[in-house]
């Protein structure tokens, strides 16, 4: 593996059939660049609940991702309501998701807990009204 | 056994079969609903049995690499998921057989 490579993606508010588009396609380098499955299966299921997040909550935003021979970087950024109790929104199971959400199989309240599980790192910078923004690293080894 | 195995074995009926069903391997039986849950926890190479019939179960289905999916208890498979899933070539299966059932037979065959 060679220099590091750079990937914006644009994530739609309320398109859930585009959801996953982005994850798929970091999937696909991850895949090509010779990352092991597991690492791949770690970024993609963290990048893809982060996604859906986005989908969710807040009004759509932008996902950057670094893929470096030591670790894979994504930061999401969207410009949603914030989140106003992290401690709370962390919990396995606790769900702010609406009923149509809901009935498309998510807002189990696993989405935070499934990132904090399948990233190396994970930081949360979140404003009221403003927006919030995940960073998360999964490590290479 | 292969997923060309599981759909000659099993007689679900086919919405789409990926090209690869002769080369892939059903490692598993799996059952889930909630896609939030589906995300962590599909084993690869699983036959994912659910009721959930939507895009959304297409993407998790690919990010997970489950070898194939099957939509149990006759739920109706929208026009647009089925294409989807010739489209990014994913086993998509169907029966009228609840999912305990229908991953029972699975297992059977594995």
């Amino acid at each position: 593996m060679s220099d590091t490579v750079k990937l914006t993606y644009q994530v739609s508010h309320e398109d859930f059939t585009r959801a996953g588009e982005a994850s798929s396609d970091v999937k696909r380098h991850l895949k090509k660049m010779g990352f092991s499955p597991e690492v791949v299966r770690k970024v993609a299921i963290a990048m893809y609940e982060g996604e859906i997040n986005m989908v969710i909550h807040a009004k759509g935003g932008t996902i950057d991702v670094e893929i470096s021979p030591d670790d894979i970087l994504m930061v999401l950024k969207d410009v949603g309501p914030g989140i106003p109790d992290i401690e709370k929104a962390m919990q396995a199971g606790y769900s702010t998701a609406p009923d149509n959400v809901r009935a498309l199989g998510f807002g189990a309240g696993m989405g935070l807990p499934n990132m904090k599980q399948y990233s190396d790192e994970m930081e949360i910078d979140t404003k009221l009204g403003v927006g919030t923004t995940v960073t998360m690293k999964v490590y290479q080894g | 056994m292969t997923v060309k195995e599981l759909i000659e074995k099993t007689g679900f009926r086919v919405i789409h079969e990926a090209g690869n069903t002769a080369e892939t391997t059903v490692e598993k039986a799996y059952c889930c609903d909630l896609l939030s849950v589906a995300m962590s926890r599909v084993p690869e190479g699983a036959a994912w049995v659910t009721v959930m019939s939507n895009l959304n179960t297409l993407a998790v289905a690919s990010l997970t690499e489950a070898a194939c999916v099957i939509i149990a208890e006759g739920t109706a498979i929208d026009a647009n998921v089925a294409a989807k899933a010739k489209e990014q070539d994913i086993t998509l299966l169907s029966t009228e057989l609840p999912e305990f059932d229908a991953a029972l037979l699975i297992y059977n065959g594995i």
